[in-house]
């Protein structure tokens, strides 16, 4: 078990490393000057070598990199162009509205999803799964903006029952305005994340059905309901929980564009002003963070499948 | 790091028989969403080649005089808070999409298949490849899209190539799959032995067989490569406003929600529809071509 998590957690370094190399290479290869990138349309010839003495730009390419590599290693991800405050406070400052909403989505995600799946495998090929399928093309067809909008022009602007924009932190206001505020943003945030985990569930949980030890569970009388949740869900669970680890990828993209619909003060938020300010050590900051958690988060869920299949500690 | 499950392991996709024949025309009729589908993406494929014929006005023609102006004669759908005719927007929009979604699939497969190719064949390969794969995966595909068009201004090539480079490890991946277990297949070892040189094993033996798969693929490639497209225009890194895509109207009628809300409901009914009847079409050549893929979970 120690030797399998060992071995597991240091495969993620050269995946961390890759991503820095890549994100590295992208601003020194670009055509063009990269101080006059990182400084902007506006930059004087001064301001470009004072830029390119602190990157160190006009040493080789490789010492280039480690230094660099060093000073993210050290926490330093640089200097906004915009604000001129460290990339790192920036991204602070906005961390807490983006992981409530994401928590506050998967939770709804999972909840709906996985029954969803379930009871489309118990009653394959009936009115229910199809619908469910149906649902599931639906959405991952439907672009998150679309759906929002749906859901704002409904919920908010023909009913009146909701707030059009905005956010309310939990921590500053508690958790009745936060709800009020974040439960449209995390509908539209789990559309296609129900759609995926629902897809998988079921498709994961056909598979189980089908085994020896479900018909003798049935044949010595445990109820419907224990075998389905109990022995079918519990060993469908490993491909269940994969899914919600590669559909982060889709969970970062709906941030981007649910805390740009919603106006959210978040990392999405953050990162389309950085667009349109065209900041990219800011960029750059949110590339890493984002790959880092979305590696993280791989790595946590393979350690949990050791847990949920013995099988897997051996190979 | 493998960040693919167990599950998605190689011989997943490579069960096809690898002498077995596309068939390009089904032998039982297809279900009626298919039909619908493919009705629906010829329709736009038509409007896209067509706009300059079929738009009643100039997409980028501005008349002060007509801002938002509701549905009526000369604007069928109303026009925009410049006084352009949405419908011909919304009509020549249909260009981008389809341009960006062929071309990011047709890129993706012929930059991913000989890279998986490699990777599958030769072990001291696989281990870079893959590493750079694994790494290219962890980046999430519309910020690395994002960054990419940050530092070189937007135009359709950049945009185009933004939203290819994070597919490719997809291609790669299923490529190197098929490979890996075809490889060990009899008729393979029959013609290295016979004599093959390698490119024309790789060529000639191994690539066939991933054709069935990377069909369904690209499919799916071709659907997310227009729905990043949209998010780019609609977050505003995308293309500017003198070519119009369903993402740049919406992301112009964000403003004018409140009073039109057509402004951003006709651009995505029309991304909705296009990306829809692509993904239904993935599916029914998945199921046609390569059944086995169903795990997989679709457009992810």
């Amino acid at each position: 078990m120690f030797s399998y998590c060992l071995r597991r957690t240091l495969a993620a370094v050269p995946v961390m490393v890759v991503v820095a190399l890549f994100v590295f290479l992208l601003l020194r290869l670009s055509p063009g000057d990269p101080a006059a990138i990182i400084a902007g349309d506006m930059a004087t010839p001064e301001q470009l070598d004072r830029i390119r003495e602190t990157l160190g730009l006009n040493q080789p390419l490789y010492i280039q990199f480690f230094n660099w590599a060093g000073e993210l290693l050290r926490g330093d991800f640089g200097t906004s162009l915009m604000s001129n405050l460290p990339v790192t406070q920036l991204m602070a400052q906005r961390l807490e509205p983006t992981i409530s909403l994401a928590l506050l989505s998967i939770a709804l995600s999972v909840v709906v999803a996985v029954p969803m799946g379930v009871i489309a495998a118990w009653k394959h090929g009936s009115l229910i799964d199809n619908a469910v399928m149906s649902l599931s093309v639906l959405g991952f067809s439907v672009p998150v903006f679309v759906t929002g909008y749906i859901l704002i022009k409904i919920f908010s602007i023909d009913l009146g029952w909701l707030p059009v924009q905005g956010f309310r932190r939990v921590s500053q206001e508690g958790f009745g305005p936060f709800i009020q505020h974040a439960i449209l943003p995390a509908l539209m945030l789990s559309t296609i994340y129900i759609a995926l985990i629902a897809r998988m569930t079921r498709a994961s949980m056909l598979d189980v059905l089908g085994e020896d030890f479900i018909r003798t569970a049935h044949a010595k009388g445990a109820s419907e309901k224990r075998v389905l949740f109990k022995h079918a869900l519990r060993n469908a669970g490993v491909p269940i929980l994969e899914v919600i680890g590669t559909g982060f990828a889709l969970m970062i993209t709906g941030v981007v564009v649910t805390e740009s619909v919603f106006n959210i003060p978040g990392l999405g938020r953050l990162t389309v002003d950085a667009i349109l300010s065209r900041d990219y050590p800011v960029i750059q900051g949110l590339i890493l963070v984002t790959s880092g958690v979305y590696v993280m988060i791989n790595l946590a869920i393979d350690l949990s499948y050791a847990l949920l299949d013995p099988r897997i500690r051996y190979q | 790091m493998n960040l693919s499950s167990p599950h998605a392991s190689p011989d997943v996709s490579a069960a096809i028989p690898p002498r077995r024949r596309l068939r390009w025309w089904p032998r039982q009729r297809p279900g009626w969403a298919v039909i619908v589908a493919a009705i629906c993406l010829a329709l736009i494929v038509i409007i896209a080649i067509l706009a300059p014929w079929l738009a009643p006005h100039d997409p980028l023609d501005m008349s002060p005089a007509d801002r938002l102006k509701p549905p009526s004669d000369t604007y069928w759908l109303g026009s925009d808070a410049y006084g352009r005719d949405l419908l011909s927007r919304v009509l020549y929009g249909a260009r981008v999409s389809l341009i960006v979604g062929l071309g990011s699939a047709l890129i993706s497969v012929v930059v991913g298949l000989p890279l998986g190719i490699l990777a599958g064949f030769f072990r001291s390969l696989d281990a870079v490849i893959m590493r750079v794969m694994d790494g290219l995966m962890a980046i999430p595909s519309v910020l690395l899209a994002i960054a990419i068009v940050s530092l070189i201004s937007a135009n359709l090539w950049t945009v185009m190539a933004a939203i290819t480079i994070p597919e490719i490890p997809r291609i790669v991946r299923l490529v190197r799959s098929v490979v890996l277990s075809a490889r060990e297949e009899p008729y393979v070892e029959a013609a290295v032995s016979l004599g093959s040189s390698l490119p024309t094993v790789m060529w000639r033996h191994l690539m066939p067989n991933t054709l069935a798969p990377l069909i369904v693929m690209s499919t799916y490639i071709c659907a997310s490569a227009i729905l990043t497209e949209a998010i780019l225009s609609f977050l505003g890194a995308g293309l500017g406003t003198e070519t119009p895509t369903w993402g740049n109207i919406m992301a112009e009628g964000r403003t004018y929600f409140l009073i039109k809300p057509s402004l951003i409901f006709w651009p995505g009914i029309a991304l909705s529809v296009c990306i829809l009847s692509i993904n239904l079409l993935g599916d029914a050549a998945r199921d046609r071509l390569d059944p086995r893929l169903q795990k997989r979970g679709g457009a992810q």
